[in-house]
């Protein structure tokens, strides 16, 4: 059974089209990622889908029940955890966890068996004020109050922006554990490397959707020859490689510089054409996410 | 080797009790692009403070464009641009007059400022933005004019504090081209990012844990030292045991 449901969502605001037409569904139990820079639309589907605003067009269900008619309902049942730092700066760890309880009707202890995991990591520190929590840790706060009331949806919306790469790992261990307990997770993130955390993903830029698969059926996608290349002076190599026979294109990629290549390509007259850089190379390679990014938004 | 830019040693700075910096030693060599990676809490913004020449350090020595780091940080505020995602550029003002405001600040002449704001236009390819407000450009226009800016005085060093969250990747490729293009110009590069991937773009990478520079050297022999497939493994072995929160 889809849990999410969403058919040709639209929103504006002003002239600004955030959303264009938007459609996907999203299974029970699956951890499903939003994968796009900003201005994607990312954080407009969410304040739809846990019914903060409504939809130019379009409709979507959330657990079964309409987002505009049931918004009541949806609310009780859905954990929600914005992109900014949605706790109460002066009041402790343990008072917001309390307040947010209290807001769903619901006593902590009730639900403690599914915070637990996460709230005894920072449990030490519950009489501390919340805005001086570390960036991982004000996530973990966050995520156990979006879970206080046993939620059966939990939105995310880019959790992982702007804490470290350990604190970043942590709250994905988190969100697997979640989703073996049962609990259908949207999740946003900016980082494409995250991708392969989600069991499917969707693409976004600009309020479209450039394409929806598991990760390893997104990279499927890419259909063209793909080469990374190195040279010792690899800004000239950038502007040498556009120019010769058969490249697409050409586009840093970390120490090495990715190609697309064409059929016209080859790779010893691709040497020769660029003969005059010292230390040339060339190796066929696997295309990741962020290639497969790249080509649906230049399509 | 080149010349170098900024040479430090055992750069300390405390607040009280706290050793926010602990012992940093390093070279950055002329055209370098030298990522500054580091958990949070791990001293690295105190750190960007004292190489800016905002902060002085505690005890230490060292020099950044020529200047001594212990005593001469207006000296080397003058010689190095500065831009953060945070912020760089003024939204009610317009393109030309962010230009035009960041050359006054550093001192450029009228005919200088004119010169080089045309230059700087015709090579982002904005001639036709002059008069747009600086609020009504995509993120990616805007991040692309604040490093064109934050060279307009023509420094040795640009300080890049997480440039490019948010950002497409395409546009993000962008961004790192105008990057390499004026390390290849000489200019030093020195980068902090959240982005593990984004540091395999940099000649050479740091990686702070509670306080100290843990690991320096080139991403592939990082790679190889850690025995790990990324960026991303490698911070993680190096800041998983770290001891310090935010």
């Amino acid at each position: 059974m889809n849990v999410i449901e969403v058919n040709n969502l639209s929103k504006s605001y002003g002239k600004v089209k955030a959303l264009d037409s938007i459609s996907f569904s999203v299974k029970r139990s699956e951890l499903f990622g939003l994968i796009g820079p900003d201005g994607a639309g990312k954080t407009t589907l969410f304040r739809l889908l846990t019914t903060l605003i409504n939809p130019d067009e379009g409709s979507a269900a959330v657990d079964g029940l309409d987002i505009i008619k049931d918004y009541r309902k949806i609310r009780s049942r859905v954990g929600y955890m914005p992109g900014r730092f949605s706790l109460y700066p002066d009041l402790t760890v343990e008072e917001n966890l309390t307040f947010f309880a209290a807001i769903f009707g619901v006593k902590v202890k009730d639900s403690y068996d599914l915070v637990a995991p996460i709230y005894k990591q920072i449990e030490p520190f519950r009489k501390r004020q919340a805005h001086n929590l570390s960036g991982g840790m004000k996530q973990k706060l966050a995520l156990s109050c979006a879970l206080i009331h046993h939620p059966s949806v939990l939105f995310l919306d880019e959790p992982t922006t702007g804490i470290d790469a350990v604190s970043r790992s942590e709250l994905w261990d988190m969100l697997k554990n979640l989703k073996e307990k049962g609990i259908t997770i949207l999740v946003s993130t900016p980082y494409m490397d995250e991708a392969f955390l989600c069991d499917r993903i969707a693409l976004c830029n600009e309020g479209r959707i450039l394409g929806i698969d598991t990760p390893q059926g997104i990279i499927k996608q890419f259909d063209s020859r793909l080469f990374e290349i190195r040279a010792d002076n690899m800004f000239a190599l950038l502007e040498a490689a556009r120019q010769a026979e058969g490249v697409v294109e050409c586009y840093p990629f970390g120490q090495a510089h990715h190609l697309v290549a064409d059929d016209n390509f080859n790779m010893h007259s691709f040497k020769e054409q660029l003969g005059t850089l010292s230390n040339l190379t060339i190796t066929p390679t696997e295309p990741t996410i962020e290639d497969v990014f790249i080509n649906l938004m230049k399509q | 080797m080149s010349e170098t830019v900024i040479s430090v040693r055992n750069l300390t700075k405390r607040f009280g009790d706290f050793t926010a910096v602990n012992n940093i030693s390093f070279d950055v060599y002329q055209g370098e692009i030298f990522g500054f990676l580091g958990a949070n809490g791990a001293g690295k913004t105190t750190a960007m403070r004292m190489l800016c020449g905002l902060s002085y350090p505690t005890s230490g020595s060292g020099t950044v464009a020529g200047f001594n780091v212990m005593r001469e940080g207006e000296m080397i505020k003058r010689h190095i641009g500065y831009m953060s995602q945070r912020f760089s550029l003024y939204n009610t003002l317009t393109v030309g007059e962010n230009i035009k405001l960041f050359a006054g600040i550093y001192g450029l002449s009228k005919q200088v400022t004119a010169k080089r704001s045309d230059e700087l236009l015709a090579r982002l390819k904005f001639s036709s933005e002059r008069n747009t407000l600086v609020k009504a450009l995509p993120l990616g226009w805007k991040q692309k004019l604040a490093f064109a800016i934050a060279g307009i005085h023509r420094p040795e060093i640009i300080f890049l504090d997480e440039p490019t969250g948010g950002v497409d990747p395409v546009t993000r490729r962008q961004f790192w081209e105008m990057i390499y293009e004026a390390a290849e110009g000489g200019t030093t590069i020195f980068v902090t990012t959240h982005y593990m991937d984004e540091a395999e773009y940099c000649s050479r990478v740091s990686i702070m844990v509670d306080g100290e520079v843990r690991a320096l050297d080139t991403p592939t022999r990082l790679k190889q030292q850690f025995n790990a497939g990324s960026m991303d493994e490698v911070f993680r072995m190096l800041a998983r045991d770290a001891q310090r929160g935010e």
